[in-house]
């Protein structure tokens, strides 16, 4: 039992995580219908920066480790929404009107780019994040004692979804995307500025990927050039697990996967953990393409 | 016309004799270019010409090349017999994974190729069935004898690599120039107004995923005997990645294309090997600036154009079958 609770509270931490990196492929996804292949680096570059700043400006030896770990999640964020957002200049504007297939290839060239940037800049070793920022020490809960940095990550993971929710349910600007998604010709015959809702997505997107980066390095304690590439494809599927385009979708596809990861890990097989994932991809796109949360349309998928 | 005609009979002369005029390794680099552009061409039939994103090729090749290898390691059957062998192990597979996504649309394909090729690398590292040998592959395989000449020296794959490109771009252009040919390019442009014509999509779709994966299949049979020794790291995604781009680049749907994609993909970074760390920086930008400026590929696909003479004669003759 006591195994369990660890591999449940395990795995809702690293959905919480999968869930923030799904967000931003449901987002960019819903309104450009492109699947965007570098985002996974972009959650990659949050981690490095993240390091990077840490390090260099010694956030939490001078405010302690909430404020400090605070200021540098915002930090990243915006850091990261700068690199959405030139990303989207470069490798996706040009190729608004082309086909499909262009707008593939540019984004598999962008996470190429990206991925041997951060390695040319960090080197191809595994950095580590120091230990000592978050408090070692474990929660007791029922009688079993679970590691409080998972339950910060999650907590935080948390936190951001719900807020992202209260922005695209409530606000004008939410709205909006919600409308793009849907829609993009209608939405701009409405009076919405399409180009500035894409800016935005690729402003939040981005920025929760960053901070997901973040916190894999403070759960982990090391981070890696390739782990964009894995992370990116899981969270992938956890977006299509919820329903691609679909907000909501991508947050209860992120910790299900997560959930679902951990348990098969720890009960079936740890060697193919990240064959998990993709077991789990082939088999919703079979069984329900459109996701547990996504309508059902007419449009063939 | 006969520009491109003499181009490619020049190119053809060049290729034969340029063994005898290279050192070894540069020979081998020439084998390297022979088998992408093998690879490349079974995948442009599944890219160019039937529009399908695959970017897990590398799985079929994996499939082929273990076939083979296990079957030459375990019953010593000589290596070019099991080339049919290795092209229907990997023909199948092919088909029976494809079977139940095949009517996935263009990004969802793509994604379901990736998770395929990584469960495939996943399988073979944790020694699924106990026969893959595991993170160490397999080691040992025989090189291919023909008529009783052993195949061992990088002059010598050339010309058995080259001649099977060669056969290749034959048989590749004939298939190009088939009804079957032309129903898959009918199916790329419009899937609905040939599903409306009477092409059966969904056959014609799981039949080339099993022609490019059986001749990927071969390419690994090839590629087993040459390196006698097979890993699971020389069937990851940047593998698929590669030859994908080698065909886009190179143009898809274009047998020229796609072999000077593979000199490019192949070529490139040995010429700036001297650049070694920026070389992928420069070709993820490549891909970017390629489909911004030029997304129909280098050397792209020329039209079928048809005189109408010969289309009259054409009907005349067979009627409209």
């Amino acid at each position: 039992m006591e195994e369990f609770f660890q591999q449940l509270t395990n795995g809702l931490a690293v959905g919480g995580i999968y869930a923030l990196i799904a967000l931003g492929y449901t987002m960019v996804y819903g309104v450009l219908k492109l699947i965007n292949f570098a985002h996974g680096d972009l959650f990659s570059t949050g981690a490095y920066l993240g390091l990077t700043i840490l390090i260099s400006f010694g956030l939490t030896d001078r405010l302690g480790p909430v404020a400090g770990v605070l200021l540098l999640a915002l930090m990243v964020m915006g850091l990261l929404a700068i690199v959405g957002t030139m990303l989207e200049r470069i490798a996706y504007r040009p190729l608004r009107e082309s086909p499909r297939l262009s707008a593939v290839v540019s984004a598999l060239g962008a996470s190429i780019f990206l991925q041997n940037t951060l390695m040319f800049v960090y080197g191809a070793r595994f950095q580590v994040y120091p230990h000592d920022i978050l408090p070692d020490t474990a929660l007791d809960l029922f009688g079993i004692d679970i590691p409080i940095v998972r339950m910060l990550i999650l907590l935080a993971s948390l936190v951001l979804m719900a807020a992202l929710y209260l922005f695209i349910q409530k606000t004008r600007t939410g709205t909006a995307i919600r409308a793009v998604a849907i829609d993009q010709r209608a939405a701009r015959l409405m009076g919405i500025d399409v180009n500035r809702v894409i800016l935005i997505v690729f402003l939040v997107g981005p920025a929760l990927g960053g901070v997901a980066g973040l916190m894999v390095g403070l759960l982990y304690g090391q981070i890696n050039f390739t782990m964009g590439w894995i992370y990116g494809l899981k969270a992938f599927t956890a977006a299509i697990l919820g329903g691609i385009g679909n907000i909501p979708g991508a947050m209860v596809g992120g910790v299900l996967l997560g959930v679902i990861e951990a348990l098969g890990a720890a009960y079936i097989s740890i060697a193919w953990k990240d064959a998990i994932a993709f077991f789990v991809l082939i088999l919703i796109l079979i069984v329900r393409p459109t996701g547990l949360l996504g309508e059902r349309v007419a449009e063939k998928i | 016309m006969n520009r491109r005609r003499i181009t490619f009979a020049v190119v053809f002369v060049v290729l034969a004799v340029i063994p005898f005029f290279l050192n070894a390794y540069w020979v081998d680099v020439l084998n390297s270019v022979g088998l992408y552009a093998i690879l490349g061409l079974s995948l442009n039939l599944i890219v160019g010409h039937a529009g399908l994103f695959n970017l897990g090729h590398a799985a079929f090749f994996a499939v082929g090349a273990y076939t083979a290898a296990i079957l030459n390691t375990s019953f010593g059957i000589p290596i070019l017999w099991l080339l049919p062998l290795s092209g229907l192990a990997a023909g199948l597979f092919a088909v029976l994974i494809a079977r139940p996504v095949i009517h996935l649309r263009g990004d969802y394909l793509c994604i379901v190729t990736i998770g395929l090729g990584e469960i495939v690398r996943i399988a073979l590292i944790n020694d699924v069935f106990g026969i893959t040998g595991g993170a160490n592959g397999i080691f040992g395989i025989a090189r291919p004898v023909l008529f009783g000449f052993t195949i061992r020296s990088p002059q010598a794959f050339y010309y058995l690599i080259w001649s099977f490109a060669a056969l290749t771009v034959f048989l590749f252009h004939r298939l190009e120039h088939s009804r079957f040919g032309r129903a898959l390019n009918y199916l790329r442009e419009d899937e609905t107004a040939a599903e409306g014509s009477g092409i059966d999509t969904g056959s014609y779709k799981l039949v080339i995923f099993g022609i490019g994966a059986f001749w990927a299949g071969m390419a690994g049979d090839i590629y087993a005997a040459k390196m006698t020794i097979i890993a699971p790291e020389s069937f990851s995604f940047w593998e698929s990645v590669l030859i994908f781009t080698l065909v886009i680049l190179g143009g898809a749907g274009s047998i020229p294309g796609v072999i000077l994609g593979a000199f490019l993909i192949v070529g490139l970074p040995e010429i700036f090997r001297d650049f070694a760390n920026a070389r992928m920086l420069v070709f993820g930008a490549a891909m970017m600036a390629m489909m911004i400026f030029r997304p129909e590929g280098i050397l792209p696909a020329k039209p079928r154009a048809y005189r109408l003479a010969d289309v009259r004669n054409l009907v005349a003759k067979e009627g409209t079958k």
